[in-house]
């Protein structure tokens, strides 16, 4: 094992990190967005917006991802409207075009995490904050959205690791994050194995790092859950 | 040239693009097939690891499991086709071959589909051992059956029956992924329809036509599996 390759990979690799975390976080918070907006239409009881969130998840799902981005990158430019549109100068990144498929991939992903989280709402705290007074955007706003996050927090804390995992398609598509990074090493110096070893543990590590900031959050949302630890050791401070 | 219509490009005649994606379809299909099953005997060890396994064995499977969830999948494609060569070649030259050997691109994606989905398949088959009652692998050992007896009389099949839904969803996963391989050039139906879109210049249709087939596919498969699950479950009591 050649230790010196392995700094030296690992300095190559770390410019593409800020892209690949730039790419996950930009098209979860896009997706974000859409998710809700899809979960909102399922559960709207109006026929017409359901199906067509159905048919929304249902294709985006039962297709693969990078079919998707190449749909999106390459596909597009088939058609001279979209050439000559006020778009094109968007459609026509790589950065850009990943980002939408990313963010139009994880929101037919995400929609089923928050539609679980909106349904598992009691519908007793619902009819309580009716009982309040509350409007129904009011309800939604205070009562329904805060307690459906706290409930989706942890499926959708998988979804940003796999969307994490996703960003690598997008060096298909000539982006150089990590992957693409890591391809171009293992190109150079023909030692998959370790820039495989260097990269990978890269992954790891910003994965790592996001399901503890997700832990952080549970937690910190949910303080009705937490052990009476908490209390005793408050109460010896004070004795102290 | 730009406008003869769909059903001329992927015409069965001669210059239409039809049987080549139908043969790249059955390419899909044949490599996924593999990967899944070698990811199911992966997995099965890997259960039986977590599951029976003394300490370093079981944290061994732990790791397996976390890192190859926490890693792109398109990275251990890169590992499998690049790697083999840093391997092979060596080997190739000590028994006089001279020149670049590698796996051949199906072997490889088969591999590297299996290793990632063989993490997902020890989960699965864990779980799914976990819901078998006790009771009833004590029932079989009170019959006097052998430990190999009862595990394939009993707590195979139960088992299987209860990793089921969890097997389509894999299923499901590594028909997609199978879309990754067209990286290293093998023809399946992603990368069909790239030579198709550079010769004829009508990207959005080939790649539509691929999202067509891939949703025929797992729409299809689908089905299938919720008949199977149907049937297997027959005996069971719904709650």
């Amino acid at each position: 094992m050649d230790f010196s390759f392995f700094l030296s990979a690992f300095l190559r690799l770390l410019p593409g990190v800020p892209l690949t975390l730039q790419l996950a976080f930009v098209s979860v918070g896009l997706g974000m967005v859409l998710a809700l907006i899809l979960a909102l239409l399922r559960l709207s009881r109006i026929r017409p917006f359901e199906w067509i969130a159905r048919a929304y998840i249902f294709l985006f799902r039962s297709t693969p991802l990078l079919v998707q981005i190449f749909l999106i990158y390459y596909g597009l430019s088939q058609f001279p409207t979209v050439r000559y549109s006020v778009l094109w100068p968007i459609l026509r990144q790589p950065y850009w075009c990943a980002i939408i498929a990313l963010a139009l991939n994880t929101a037919a992903y995400g929609s089923e995490i928050i539609r679980g989280g909106l349904r598992s709402v009691p519908e007793g705290q619902i009819e309580a904050a009716r009982a309040c007074g509350m409007s129904r955007i009011t309800v939604f706003r205070r009562i329904v959205l805060p307690l459906a996050i706290r409930q989706a927090l942890p499926a959708y804390g998988n979804e940003i690791i796999l969307m994490v995992k996703a960003t690598a398609l997008a060096s298909v598509i000539t982006m150089m994050e990590i992957t693409g990074l890591a391809a171009k090493l293992i190109s150079e110096s023909y030692r998959a194995v370790e820039v495989f070893v260097v990269a990978g543990s890269i992954y790891l590590i910003i994965n790592y790092v996001i399901t503890r900031v997700i832990h952080l959050l549970e937690y910190w949302l949910t303080p009705h859950l937490r052990s009476v630890s908490t209390p005793v050791v408050i109460e010896r401070e004070d004795a102290a | 040239m730009n406008d003869f219509g769909v059903m001329t490009v992927f015409s069965f005649a001669p210059g239409g693009w039809g049987a080549a994606m139908a043969a790249a379809s059955a390419m899909t299909i044949a490599v996924a097939m593999a990967g899944f099953i070698a990811g199911a005997i992966i997995g099965t060890f890997g259960a039986w690891a977590k599951i029976s396994g003394g300490r370093i064995v079981r944290s061994v499977a732990d790791g397996y499991t976390t890192v190859l969830r926490g890693i792109p999948d398109l990275l251990v494609i890169y590992l499998f086709y690049f790697g083999s060569s840093a391997v092979l070649t060596p080997i190739g030259r000590f028994f006089g071959a001279n020149g670049f050997l590698s796996l051949p691109a199906f072997f490889a994606g088969c591999l590297a589909i299996a290793i990632v989905s063989g993490a997902y398949h020890t989960e699965v088959f864990r779980g799914a051992y976990q819901v078998v009652a006790l009771g009833e692998i004590d029932a079989a050992y009170a019959t006097g059956m052998s430990r190999a007896l009862a595990f394939r009389r009993i707590i195979a099949p139960l088992t299987l029956r209860f990793a089921l839904p969890g097997l389509a969803n894999i299923w499901q996963l590594v028909l997609k992924e199978s879309s990754l391989i067209s990286v290293t050039g093998l023809v399946e139906i992603l990368r069909q329809s790239q030579i198709g879109a550079g010769s004829t210049k009508q990207p959005f249709t080939f790649f539509l036509a691929a999202a067509i087939l891939y949703l025929l596919i797992s729409s299809a498969s689908g089905w299938l599996l919720q008949f199977a699950e149907r049937h297997f479950t027959r005996g069971l009591r719904r709650g």
